[in-house]
């Protein structure tokens, strides 16, 4: 698992709303069968035009957000299907940050299985993070985000964040509790399938 | 205090509980298909794991499989691999697969109800958003990433953080059932809530509008939960529920005392508290249309297309999204939804593709021809819907009004097999989502509901199904 603690890049501004994963990755990605490679299908529609040219007013085409790692979004970011390519595609690509105002349920919970953070914060503390030009730090142990001109806290459940840290094998972790497990099963009333 | 259903469900489902950090929940059953689980299966061989309950496990082959003749290779080369793969992996850990050639292959939120593996009171997970259809025989059922389909397989159970309970209260009775449908209950819905609504919640669904409605119809309704943002849809089991699951393919040999004990602990008490709440009145509303790029941008079959500025309600975000969806979807405000032109139909998806859905459309159908102009499919959800249909004579009524009836997939819900739009084709299709490019880069979607569908094939432009004779 890959581990998250710090960072200090330029923002890149996504200024839209609900931004399903259908726009992260179309579907026409989705028939690889690794986890490789997919940062160069991210917005795929929006970067590309039908003779698959770079669109140069799409923000991620622009040179100065080229080694961003920071991508501030809309509300309800990741809406839609459930494909965790899309989680895949935006860490390839190089992002490990996503700040919005809110996500969907199953992509932030996808994003934590894949060592890119997802921060909640106020629709206008984002907005004016999108303006912001300078470098931002964001700093996940002390759960801050430092701007050239002012320090924003944030929220994360604990459990969340010990993974992210340690970039921790979930699995193993829940292996751990085999004997619960098994327990579990001797006292369940659903019957197998087959 | 009393206890919600989706509570209920949870309480017995928890294997490790710990203060202020998710619960380990246990996962009763596991449906599988080829896009959202290679990934996983390498990861358990890098790790030398197994799976370890196969016998709570079940895949088929649904979203990029073709829908034309099944004796035929697959075309796509890549697509060709993911389903060799799914063979592969189903082989090496011993899962049982329904493939291509399968009669029980379909749709995997058609065939878990259809073979009796959707059991009420249970947990059921899938490498997609939409297994919140399973939710209307009253089990916690929702979508997942693969990373957590890889943690299923190896251990059975999820760390999940507890949703919140959410009721939206059905009410009333729909003046024409056969023209105002389970499908315009949920638009509906989606469109007063909006599809962020229902983020962190379990919605049950309630009221005499839901009681009304048969197994396959609240399948519709709990399947599009997750377009509302809901984690999950579910609907309280009754009789309805128990008949339709007697005597299926795989229903557990001890069903009846299964059944007797849901009745007495498959219901919300009458002092559980709800942290949301929301009630819908279906006296009178009209077919549903959606005219953006997401399912909450619907309006009445009567109505025109909203200005940004009405529809945002004064929201700069909302106003911007929609002038953004009307651009994608080449539409003026003002213009009267039954004014709009199409080109393509597609009857089909987990959320329209039953053989209920495909009895409905077929009374629209039955007798006329589709408009010269419109290229028309229908794509049953399963091969038995399929075979069941063509017992009844659907087929023939489709087929004789030049509509194309196709083998079963996933089809031009999502495009991922050769079923796609063209760009700048306008298609009037029964599924789930309208996202840009969904159906097809440059495709224009408006969802409906099968008998609209079939409508607008007909006349090659929305009509109001209400005013036309049914047969």
């Amino acid at each position: 698992m890959i581990s998250f603690k710090k960072i200090k890049t330029v923002v890149t501004p996504l200024d839209k709303v609900n931004v399903d994963t259908d726009q992260i990755v179309p579907k026409q990605f989705l028939k690889l069968v690794q986890k490789s490679g997919f940062g160069k299908f991210l917005f795929y529609n929006w970067r590309y035009d039908d003779q698959e040219q770079t669109k140069s007013d799409f923000i991620l085409n622009n040179p100065r957000y080229k080694n961003s790692k920071i991508l501030v979004a809309g509300d309800n970011f990741g809406c839609g299907s459930s494909r965790e390519h899309a989680v895949w595609a935006l860490q390839d690509y190089g992002f490990s940050v996503i700040i919005a105002p809110s996500f969907a349920d199953i992509f932030y919970s996808n994003c934590f299985k894949n060592g890119i953070l997802p921060i909640i914060l106020h629709e206008k503390t984002v907005e004016k993070l999108q303006k912001e030009s300078g470098d931002v730090e964001v700093d996940l142990e002390n759960q801050m985000i430092a701007t050239s001109s002012e320090k924003i806290s944030f929220d994360i459940d604990s459990h969340k964040k010990k993974i992210l840290l340690e970039g921790l094998d979930d699995i193993a972790q829940t292996l751990l509790y085999e004997k619960k497990i098994s327990e579990f099963e001797k006292q369940s009333k659903i019957p197998s399938v087959l | 205090m009393g206890k919600t259903l989706f509570e209920k469900i949870w309480d017995a489902h928890i294997v490790v509980e710990k203060e202020n950090s998710p619960s380990l929940i246990y996962i009763d059953r596991h449906l599988v298909h080829e896009v959202t689980s290679p990934q996983a299966f390498d990861g358990l061989r890098m790790n030398n794991r197994s799976v370890r309950r196969p016998d709570l496990t079940i895949a088929t082959m649904d979203h990029n499989v073709p829908t034309n003749n099944r004796t035929l290779p697959i075309l796509d080369q890549t697509s060709a691999v993911q389903i060799q793969t799914l063979e592969k992996n189903c082989k090496d850990f011993g899962i049982q697969l329904f493939d291509i050639n399968s009669p029980n292959q379909g749709i995997v939120h058609v065939i878990g109800p259809q073979l009796g593996i959707t059991l009420p009171g249970s947990t059921i997970v899938c490498g997609d958003s939409h297994t919140s259809t399973h939710g209307a025989f009253g089990a916690l059922a929702f979508g997942i990433g693969t990373s957590e389909v890889e943690h299923v397989l190896a251990s059975q159970t999820l760390w999940l953080e507890k949703p919140k309970p959410f009721e939206i209260i059905v009410a009333g009775k729909r003046k024409n059932p056969h023209a105002v449908t389970a499908k315009d209950i949920i638009l509906s819905i989606i469109k007063n809530i909006g599809t962020s609504g229902g983020n962190g919640t379990v919605i049950e669904y309630r009221g005499e509008g839901i009681c009304d409605l048969s197994m396959e119809q609240r399948m519709t309704i709990c399947n599009m939960s997750i377009e509302a943002g809901a984690r999950a849809g579910l609907i309280a089991p009754d009789e309805k529920t128990f008949e339709y699951l007697r005597g299926r393919k795989y229903t557990p040999k001890n069903y009846e005392s299964l059944v007797e004990y849901w009745k007495d602990n498959l219901k919300t008490d009458s002092d559980a508290k709800f942290e949301k709440k929301y009630t819908l009145h279906i006296d009178n509303i009209a077919p549903q249309v959606s005219w953006g790029t997401n399912p909450g941008m619907t309006c009445d079959v009567t109505e025109s297309i909203p200005s940004p500025e009405d529809f945002s309600n004064g929201d700069q975000n909302q106003k911007k999204g929609a002038e953004q969806a009307l651009e994608y979807m080449a539409l003026k405000p003002g213009t009267p939804i039954i004014e709009i032109k199409i080109d393509r139909v597609f009857i089909g998806s987990c959320t329209n593709a039953r053989l209920e859905d495909l009895i409905e459309a077929s009374k629209v159908v039955k007798g006329r021809k589709l408009s010269p102009h419109v290229r028309a499919m229908v794509v049953p959800g399963s091969q038995m819907v399929k075979k069941q249909a063509e017992e009844l004579g659907l087929d023939k009524i489709f087929t004789n009004a030049n509509f194309e009836w196709r083998e079963s997939g996933c089809s031009m819900c999502l495009g991922m097999n050769p079923d796609i739009l063209s760009p700048g084709e306008r298609c009037a299709s029964t599924s789930n989502r309208n996202f840009e490019g969904r159906q097809g880069t440059g495709g224009r979607t408006h969802l409906v509901s099968p008998v609209m569908a079939a409508a607008a094939a007909i006349e090659g432009h929305f009509v109001d199904v209400r005013e036309m004779d049914l047969n």
